[in-house]
């Protein structure tokens, strides 16, 4: 009889160990194969066909752990979190994503009905960006050990353009973009945590953005240069971090128009009320790019196509002056900088 | 008070439903082109001027919209003794500390948690193991006690008559008997009167959250001594509005107080709240960090509600721990920094010995590096790489 919650044997490598792997994980990855040897054959190992690829693509490897409390949240879990993060890390670097691992840490008494849902939700996000799973782990271990389920992915990427795409590449005169509203994500989950009842719908943005980047790694300059700057995805910290990060690591200051951001009003009154900065809030499913100037309206438009890209905007300019700093001018012409957060948000009261 | 309520949850900062007011919430929700009428009219009257706000609210205000940015030169803004968090001492934090350590459950606002005692932060104690929670209000600590009735619970009350009145209300309904107040609440008032006589500023912008609570009349000592006062609200076009009614003042040669913000503030205050506040607590000398004591300027809680009091409660460790504590901090805040003299705007922080050497945003020493609202906080963030804040 299937069991109602994990146990210790769920990760001891016996019978008890093959059927949830049989039943749970690969019944629930759709694509598990890369090559010649997938996950389904359950092998010390899986492989990879590197197939149609110019010999000066470079391969890139990326890991990321996850860990978040609840694993449920609006209106998603840590599965879609898990594989989009790692998507996203490709994305970001410019690579077509080419496989993912799964590696899964769970505390016994774990509900399995959870665990099957959270398995589900990985292959359903995986399958929407069409990179297969095919290897993982599972291990169990006691519930005072752990209080909830950590999952690893780590993911292979192929360089598509003719360089890796940078976080460091931005030079003065180049548009800053964003692909979507700021924020959702962090508040979302803020509110969900501790049972604010905000009266809104706002949900979790996580999303896989490699479908939504894809063509834009393709533009060009009439002179043949790629219209892509720089590319980071605004995570922990924010937009607030990620702009910092690639101001300081490309020797230019950024300037953002407040006005162009795209906020959700349900994020700016939550901010406003718990005295939050909606730019240091955590997204998952958005991206920060850099363009050469003059194509803002080119990649506008093949962003919006995409519904993750429906609300894209421009968003600031590269500039020479304040090198390392991001500043944000608003409606009046007030400045201020934009500070690099220094840890999670703590909502302030006086 | 309340009429224009839409949003559900009571802030934790007035404990009253005030704060979302609809007007408070989006910025974007202001009317266009306001804050640049207000702006033309200041630069058509600017005249050299030092203007004091109080209040931690009007800094992040002041901050998030580049207020001094767009000021002309002439015109200063300086930030007051009004960061709650930042003048509460540091033995009050350490107190907390050493009960979150020992035997009870310490429950705070999330802006106290990063403030620094003699040893660190609550921050870092709850890093270290020690059992402390981060809230929204009084009632979310209130619900913990109730939650686990075995288990003490202290809720660390600061703020200044912001905060106090949903103390006093909760403590008036009735708590479950796990639950305790520490309170190091302050009152403005007499912080107020000592600003008037010492202070090297030209006229003052008044918290608009406090004359929610006590009214207008508080701040006539400042008019009596000749400052101009003004009543300001938390937008950016509030704080405009303030400054040109200030400037207004100047050029008539008066000084008063006038309510800049009327849709919020009445003269007479919130008797309501006046009323639960005088019922449960009364007044007491108080430390204020880096300023000293100020008589009258503190809160304890009365003789009745003494089984909710965490001092009596815990009298045995709040006594000797206390004791420690002030052997350990015997004169370190003066050796450390000047906060006396940049609280009361006698000083720049540049002038600070420790100023940007032992004391930076990351590793804060006294209470203006603190918070956001400090001033050597935003001084440190302005100043550097040439920004164009002028405070």
């Amino acid at each position: 009889m299937k069991s109602t919650t994990i146990t210790l044997e769920h990760g001891a490598g016996g019978e008890v160990m093959q059927a949830l792997i049989g039943e749970i994980i690969l019944k629930n990855f759709n694509n598990k194969s890369a090559g010649s040897v997938g996950l389904e054959s359950l092998d010390d190992g899986s492989t990879i066909k590197l197939e149609n690829f110019d010999s000066n693509s470079e391969l890139v490897l990326t890991t990321d752990s996850h860990v978040i409390t609840p694993a449920f949240f609006p209106d998603t879990n840590i599965g879609r979190l898990a594989v989009a993060g790692t998507v996203n890390d490709l994305t970001m670097m410019g690579a077509k994503p080419l496989a993912l691992t799964c590696a899964v840490i769970v505390p016994e008494g774990f509900p399995m009905d959870d665990f099957e849902t959270i398995i589900k939700t990985m292959g359903d996000t995986a399958a929407e960006a069409d990179v297969p799973i095919i290897t993982g782990d599972t291990k169990t271990v006691e519930k005072t050990a752990l209080d909830s389920i950590i999952l690893n992915t780590t993911g292979l990427g192929i360089t598509v353009a003719e360089k890796p795409v940078r976080d460091s590449g931005l030079s003065p005169g180049d548009k800053i973009l964003v692909t979507g509203s700021i924020g959702d994500h962090g508040i979302s989950l803020m509110a969900h945590r501790e049972g604010f009842d905000f009266d809104t719908d706002l949900v979790s943005d996580s999303a896989p953005l490699w479908k939504l980047i894809k063509p834009l790694l393709e533009l060009k300059t009439p002179e043949g240069a790629a219209v892509i700057t720089a590319m980071k995805d605004p995570t922990r910290g924010g937009l607030a971090n990620a702009l910092n990060e690639m101001a300081q690591k490309s020797g230019a200051g950024i300037l953002l128009e407040e006005e162009d951001i795209p906020f959700k009003p349900a994020v700016s009154a939550a901010c406003e009320m718990l005295g939050l900065d909606p730019l240091e809030v955590a997204n998952e499913g958005k991206a920060v790019i850099g363009i050469k100037a003059g194509f803002e309206e080119k990649v506008l438009e093949i962003l919006k196509k995409h519904p993750y890209g429906k609300d894209a905007a421009v968003i600031g300019t590269v500039t020479s002056e304040n090198k390392g700093e991001v500043v944000l001018r608003n409606r009046f012409g007030g400045m201020r900088y934009v500070d690099v957060p220094a840890g999670d948000p703590i909502p302030r009261v006086c | 008070m309340t009429e224009k309520t839409t949003l559900l949850k009571p802030s934790p900062e007035t404990g009253t439903l005030i704060e979302m007011a609809p007007e408070k919430i989006p910025s974007k929700q202001g009317i266009p082109e306001l804050e640049k009428k207000l702006l033309e009219r200041i630069g058509a009257s600017a005249r050299k001027l030092r203007i004091m706000h109080v209040c931690g609210t009007h800094e992040r205000t002041i901050a998030k919209y580049g207020l001094r940015s767009v000021l002309p030169e002439e015109i200063e803004v300086i930030s007051g003794p009004g960061c709650p968090v930042c003048v509460t001492p540091e033995a009050d934090i350490d107190i907390a500390i050493a009960l979150a350590k020992s035997r009870a459950s310490v429950v705070t606002f999330g802006d106290m948690m990063r403030v620094p005692g003699s040893t660190g932060s609550l921050l870092d104690a709850k890093a270290e193991g020690a059992d402390v929670k981060m809230v929204y209000s009084i009632d979310d600590a209130v619900a913990l006690a109730e939650k686990k009735p075995e288990q003490e619970v202290v809720f660390f009350g600061i703020g200044f008559e912001t905060t106090v009145p949903a103390n006093a209300a909760t403590l008036l309904r009735g708590v479950p008997e796990n639950f305790s107040l520490l309170v190091s609440q302050k009152r403005t008032p007499p912080a107020i009167g000592l600003l008037a006589k010492d202070t090297e500023v030209d006229a003052f912008i008044a918290p608009g959250h406090v004359a929610t609570i006590i009214g207008t009349k508080p701040f006539e000592p400042l008019a009596y001594q000749g400052f101009p006062v003004v009543v300001s609200g938390f937008e950016a076009y509030d704080v405009l509005l303030g400054i040109s009614l200030l400037l207004t003042q100047l050029g008539e040669g008066a000084a008063r107080v006038d309510n800049g913000y009327p849709r919020v503030v009445k003269p007479e205050g919130n008797l309501i709240a006046l009323k639960m506040m005088e019922e449960v607590f009364e007044t007491a000398d108080s430390e204020w960090r880096g300023i000293g004591n100020i008589e009258r300027s503190g809160l304890v809680l009365k003789k009745e509600f003494e089984e909710q009091d965490a001092a009596k409660r815990h009298e045995d460790f709040y006594a000797k721990a206390l004791e420690e504590i002030r052997k350990k901090a015997k004169g370190r805040d003066k050796k450390r920094c000047i906060c006396a003299a940049i609280l009361t705007g006698k000083a720049n922080p540049s002038r600070c010995p420790s100023f940007g050497k032992g004391c930076t945003p990351k590793t804060p020493a006294g209470p203006c590096m603190v918070s956001q609202e400090g001033m050597c906080y935003n001084w440190f963030k302005y100043a550097r790489a040439g920004g164009s804040g002028h405070a």
